[in-house]
Formats: structure tokens, sequence, C-alpha cells
């Protein structure tokens, strides 16, 4: 099947609201040039998104897990566009977002995608009131004309969020963890967007706090349509809260399918490894089965499948051949051993 | 040094409490608390942050950091007091009887020593070794805790290790002396689940063929669940239940305990909206008197909000709830 055949078709209906097509980014890791001479050492290359294609259909949580350095984050900055891709396409409701024109669609649209990041503290700034941080998406694009109506929209918005109006008048660092993550989505709905990318937006917080938050933002996504990118580590929110999964391994997507479909048939080797993992509450006192090795550089990424030297099913072909993503059911799935029907 | 008579536990910590004084009057960080953990067995210490966790990890291993103190209670180890020793001789125990594992391994190693070197400095620290036989004991540790090719990797810096395999030297570090008692605070926290399973497995099996007993502080239920034999949920520097990790787990009886099984999710079971604790834990200078949860707690009444309710037996486990404390109470105890 040709590079084409990645892109998944289900949710390509009307209900398309983003689209990534083969994305990449590539960073240059290089040593400086001089020492590059002078010690030998080659230019180095980190392909963090090498090919990615995904579609995310409005209404939905599209959710990437996979483990850390695997290109997550990348692909989350290169959809809000606080990265350049390298090659590939993205569209937003069907606006070229990502090509080399495409500034200043760019712009049109950005005010409808916003970004929630995992450390609540660290993305507010620490000098401005609450009302201020929240407010600020709205006179930066000037979306209401007075300062009262802003004043009244940033009540609005934290009482949403599980908050207080009175809250506006104080500092981050009053705030607990949860509660400042709460300061982060209010900022988020600021500029009522449709499209929200939540990168870990609960992984320093606590359990019970992460409940909190993942109920309120389950809720406002019922409430106003919002559509998520949703990145995280932890499998069982992800189950929680997706429609769709994406598992990424050295850059790539190995296995994407609706989260019921994923979680009870995992088909590709390393979400059966992922799977297997998780340490589960029910089953108190089983022996997990420990996963064999590390991710590899993505620096030196392994011939073949990236996966092979980890992998129980591997064979020459892995170790020779990239594998590319085919429809299995509704799972999409880039392994041999899958392909030749060794693994079902 | 005296081996614990059997019925004797490894560690017994009595009624700790651990103040901070400060300008504006003493905060009560960890309040009147009990444990205990036998020979081998691996207690899990969990609870939201700022429960008090590592605070309780630290004074056991005598790390306490200035102006926090402990005001009161004593910490036995093998039958005897530690919590009260000159700090020399408690720098000898650490180490020596206690080791420690934290959730960096960045800050536990030198990034300018080789491992060899560290791990043969701290043998020899310890243990009357030669520095050949120091060594051979360094390659036996890194090979007990899974580095493969430990004898290519043994003169490496920590630098040329990954994530995993850091932590896996900070174990063998932690192992160098045959310590009777580990304190792992957050030892997985910062690494992969597939890399967390690895880790986990190894202090499981390095409990059982060692007799180690292991004191596993995480907020990480999943961690606990399969690790622990035992485990210990903090709320407000105060232990609010108590009990075999299976009986915790599944049938939590604290309100706490319940809600905060509750907010987990899991796989395979689909729910519309995870449980949820409404608030958040008080602040140290906010704990309401009584039982400390009782702002959050679906079940307070008058006496929860005025009077602090102690560890009672139910069943196989210890709590601190009045619920359990009225007879018709206590015939709920099993929802
Ligand atoms: N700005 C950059 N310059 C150089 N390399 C980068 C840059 N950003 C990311 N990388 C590299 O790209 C790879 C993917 O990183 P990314 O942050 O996307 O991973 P991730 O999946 O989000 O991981 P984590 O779970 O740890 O957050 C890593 O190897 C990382 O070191
Ligand atoms: N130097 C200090 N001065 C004042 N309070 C302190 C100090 N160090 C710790 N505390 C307080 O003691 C309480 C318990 O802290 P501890 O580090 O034991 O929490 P923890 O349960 O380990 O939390 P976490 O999960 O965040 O690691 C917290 O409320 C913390 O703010
Ligand atoms: S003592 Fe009261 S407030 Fe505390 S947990 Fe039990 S019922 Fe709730
Ligand atoms: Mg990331
Ligand atoms: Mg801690």
């Amino acid at each position: 099947m040709t590079e084409a055949a990645q892109v998944p078709t289900e949710a390509a209906g009307a209900d398309l609201l983003l689209r990534a097509h083969d994305l990449k980014r590539y960073f240059d890791v290089s040593p400086p040039f001089l020492n590059r001479v002078i010690e030998r050492l080659p230019r180095a290359i980190v392909k963090a998104v090498d090919g990615v294609s995904f579609d995310i259909g409005r209404g939905e949580t599209f959710s990437l897990v996979g483990e850390s350095g695997c290109g997550k984050s990348t692909v989350a900055r290169l959809v809000v566009g606080l990265y350049q891709p390298t090659a590939g396409g993205i569209t937003f409701d069907g606006i070229d977002v990502a090509g080399q024109t495409a500034a200043e669609a760019r712009q049109n649209v950005q005010s409808r995608m916003q970004m929630i990041f995992q450390d609540p503290y660290a993305s507010l700034n620490p000098r401005w009131r609450v009302a201020n941080i929240v407010a600020e998406p709205i006179r930066a694009r000037g979306l209401l004309p007075s300062n009262r109506e802003v004043k009244a929209r940033v009540g609005e918005l934290l009482t949403q969020v599980g908050l207080s109006p009175a809250d506006s008048e104080k500092y981050p660092h009053e705030f607990s963890g949860g509660q400042r993550q709460r300061i982060s989505i209010a900022r988020a709905l600021a500029g009522s967007p449709d499209f929200l990318v939540c990168d870990e937006p609960t992984s320093a917080l606590d359990v019970s706090v992460q409940a909190q938050i993942l109920n309120l933002m389950k809720e406002l996504q019922r409430q106003y349509h919002l559509t998520y990118l949703f990145i995280s580590h932890d499998l069982a929110v992800v189950y929680h809260v997706s429609t769709t999964v994406g598992v990424m391994y050295l850059g790539r997507l190995v296995e994407w399918a609706p989260t019921q479909t994923l979680f009870n048939q995992p088909r590709h080797p390393y979400t059966r490894m992922l799977l297997d993992a998780i340490p589960d509450l029910e089953m108190t006192g089983r022996q997990r089965i420990p996963v064999a090795g590390e991710v590899p550089s993505p620096i030196n990424p392994p011939s073949g499948c990236p996966f092979h030297p980890r992998c129980p099913h591997a064979d020459d072909r892995c170790r020779a051949e990239m594998p590319t993503a085919h429809a299995t059911g509704d799972s999409h799935v880039a392994c041999h051993a899958v392909d030749d029907g060794r693994l079902s | 040094m005296t081996t614990a008579p059997a019925n004797q536990p490894l560690l017994e910590i009595r009624n700790l409490r651990i103040e901070f004084p400060t300008r504006r009057g003493i905060l009560v960080a960890v309040d009147d608390i009990s444990l205990h953990i036998d020979p081998g067995e691996i207690l899990g210490v969990v609870g939201e942050s700022g429960a008090g966790k590592s605070l309780t990890g630290a004074a056991v291993i005598g790390l306490l950091e200035p102006p926090g103190r402990i005001a009161d209670g004593q910490i036995i180890l093998e039958g005897g007091r530690i919590d009260n020793l000159p700090y020399e001789e408690m720098r000898k125990i650490r180490g020596r009887r206690i080791g420690a594992i934290f959730q960096d391994p960045l800050t536990s190693l030198n990034p300018l020593y080789s491992v060899s070197r560290q791990l043969v400095e701290t043998i020899q620290t310890h243990l009357p070794l030669s520095e050949r036989q120091a060594r051979a004991r360094a390659l036996e540790l890194l090979q007990e805790v899974g580095i493969p090719g430990a004898e290519e990797r043994i003169d490496h810096y920590p630098h040329q290790f990954s994530g995993g395999m850091r932590q896996r030297v900070v174990i063998a570090l932690a192992l160098c002396a045959e310590p009777r008692l580990i304190i792992a605070d957050e030892p997985t926290t910062a690494l992969d689940v597939s890399i967390q399973a690895q880790i986990i497995s190894l202090l499981k099996r390095l409990c059982k063929d060692h007799q180690t007993a292991v004191m596993l502080v995480t907020h990480d239920m999943g961690v606990i669940a399969e690790a622990a034999d035992r485990v210990a949920v903090m709320y407000s520097g105060r232990i609010a239940e108590v009990g075999p990790v299976q009986d915790v787990v599944r049938r939590a009886k604290h309100p706490y305990t319940h809600g905060l099984m509750g907010s987990i999710p899991h796989i395979g079971h689909a729910v519309a909206k995870l449980t949820q604790i409404e608030g958040s834990m008080p602040r140290l200078q906010e704990i309401p008197p009584g039982c400390p949860f009782n702002p959050r707690c679906p079940e307070a009444d008058g006496r929860c909000r005025a009077e602090r309710p102690e560890l009672q037996w139910i069943e196989n486990t210890e709590v601190a709830c009045h619920r359990f404390d009225a007879p018709e109470a206590r015939s709920q105890a099993g929802d």
C-alpha cells in the first residue's frame, strides 16, 4: 500500500476538524561545527516526528500515548503552530495551516485552537493577577469592547471551571496545583476555541485532583462541543477520555484505533507490551510482564521496524524493512507480523 | 548489631510528630503517626501531595532538613532507637542498615564520577573490603539489578545511562551494604510504565531474596497495588487507614480512601464521570479541628468537626474515622 493509505478514513466525513498528513519534524542536534571538524563527530538529526498522519473529527478526543521521547509533545506543538513542520501538512477545518503560504491562514484559525500544558505553574505568569491571565487572549484579539465586559466574561469563565469570580484578584501562587490547572483551562477557553491541545494536563496532579480536572474537561467538551488532542503517558486516563487512540513509537504512529478496539484488541506488539506493563488495581499481586529493553535513541533509530530490537515477533523482514500502516478491522497497524498473519 | 527476634518488627515508628517552627507559629506536618514494617515486607505509603509522606521517610533515615524537626515520638530500628542518635552514628546507619532511593536518580549520582568509583567508594565506606574485592562486589550488584553488559558499563558515567538504567544504579548503590531497610521515595515516578514495571519487579525480588524491608513512598496507587504487602494512606500528616493492600484497595473503609480509589480511571470500566472528592487537602496552617478530612467528607457530622478520630481496628485494617465508632455505623463497614 502507498503512504497515502496511512490516512485513517473513518473520521474523514463531513465532521473532520483536523487532519495531519505525513507530518515530520526533525531537529538538528549536531555538535558545533568546529567540534564536528576537530573531533570528527557526525551531524546528528533527531527525527522527533517522522511521518505521522491522523484525523480528528469534530467533538472527538484523539489521544496520543507512548513512552517518553516518542514525539507526543512535538506533534502537539506542530498542531498549534509552535513548530513548523519539516515536511507534511496540517489542515484545520479544511484550511491548510502548515504549508509555506499558510502564515495568514494560521493567524485566522489561531484563536480557535488553544493549548493546555502539563505544568500549570510554569505556564501562568506569576506576577499577573488571575483576572489578567484569563483576560489575556480576550484582550489580545480585541474580542470584547469594554473592560467591564471583559471582567464579566472572566468571572463567567472562572465560574465555569469551578473557581469563583472573586479569585480573579489573586495571584497564581495562592492556588493549589489543581486550581492552577483550572485557571489555565479558563484562559484556554477565553477565546471560545473549538479545539484544545492538552499536553499531559493532569500528569503533575494528584489522582483525586486529576479526577476533578478530567470531569471538568469532559463536561466542557459536552457543553461546547469541543475537540481535543489529548496527550498522556497514562493509559488509564487515555482510556477514560478518548474516542480514538494513537500509539507512538520513535516518532511514528504504530497503531491507531477506536478506544475500545485498541484496549480490547491491541494488535501491534508494542501496544500489547504497553498494556501488559500497566499496574492494575484490580489484580493486586499480579506479576506484570516487564517490558524488555528501552526506547532506542531517536538519533540512531534501528533499521527496519523501529521496534524490532524489543519485539518478540521480529524476523529478518522486520530488521530490514520499515512497515507501513494498514487497516485491519477498525484498527490501523504498522507491523509486518500482523501483515504476514503471524500475529492476529 | 542485634538481629530482631521473630515477633519484633524491623522498623517501628511510634507517635511521630514533625514540626516546622515559623514566625507565625508552629506548623505540624506529621501529626502523631505510628507504623511498623516487618522484615522482607514492602509497606506502601500513599497520599496527596503534601500529606507528609516524604517527611516521614526523611525522619527515618535522619535526613529531615531544618527547620523541620522531630518534636515527639520514637523511631526504632531492630529494637534500638535511632531518632535521637548523634549525627555521626546516624550517618553510619544510613547506607549500612538503611538504604535510600529517591525519585530523581541524577540527584543521587555524582555526574563527575564513574559508576564503578561511586559503588566502590560506598562499599568501602561500609564494608572492610579491598579495592579489588569492592570492585567485584560492585559488578555483582550491577548484574543483580539487571544492567546488561555490566562488565563493559561499570566504568561509564551516569549520563551514559538511560533513566531506567540510572535508577537501577541508584538501587545498586542503596544495596551496597545489604541494608535491612530501604526507603524508596517515588522511585518510579520519573520513569515510563515499561521501565517502572522493571524497577518494581526488581524491588520485589530483592525483598524476597534478602528479606530486605521497603518503605515505598508514592502517590501511584497502581504501583502500590502491585508491589506492596500493606499500605498506609496518609492525609494531612496523619494516617487515615492502614492495612493489607487487598483490603485497602478493594474494600477501602475510610471515606478518603474510598474517594481516592473511585477517582482513579480503570481500563475496562468505562464511566462517564469519575468519583470526585470536592475541594483539596488543606494547607498546614488551615487543618481543621476534628477529622482533617471533614470539610470534604460526604459522611461528616458534628463529632467529625470536633473530635479527632483515632486509628481503630476494623476487620483487617486500622481506620481513623468516626463512622466506625457507633455500633450502627459499624454494620455498614462492608459497603
Ligand atoms: N527543540 C528540540 N530540539 C532538539 N530535540 C528535540 C526538541 N524537542 C524535542 N526534541 C527531541 O525529540 C524527541 C521527541 O520529544 P517530545 O518532547 O516530542 O517527546 P514526548 O513524547 O513528548 O516525551 P515526554 O513523554 O517525555 O514528554 C526527543 O528525543 C526529544 O529529545
Ligand atoms: N521546610 C519546610 N517548611 C515548611 N513546611 C514544609 C517544609 N518542608 C515541607 N513542608 C510541608 O510539610 C508537608 C509535608 O511535606 P512532604 O514533603 O512530606 O509531602 P509529601 O506527602 O511527600 O508530598 P509529595 O507527594 O508532594 O512529595 C507539606 O505541607 C509541606 O509543605
Ligand atoms: S471521621 Fe468523619 S469526616 Fe473524617 S472521614 Fe470519617 S466520616 Fe468523614
Ligand atoms: Mg511531552
Ligand atoms: Mg514527597
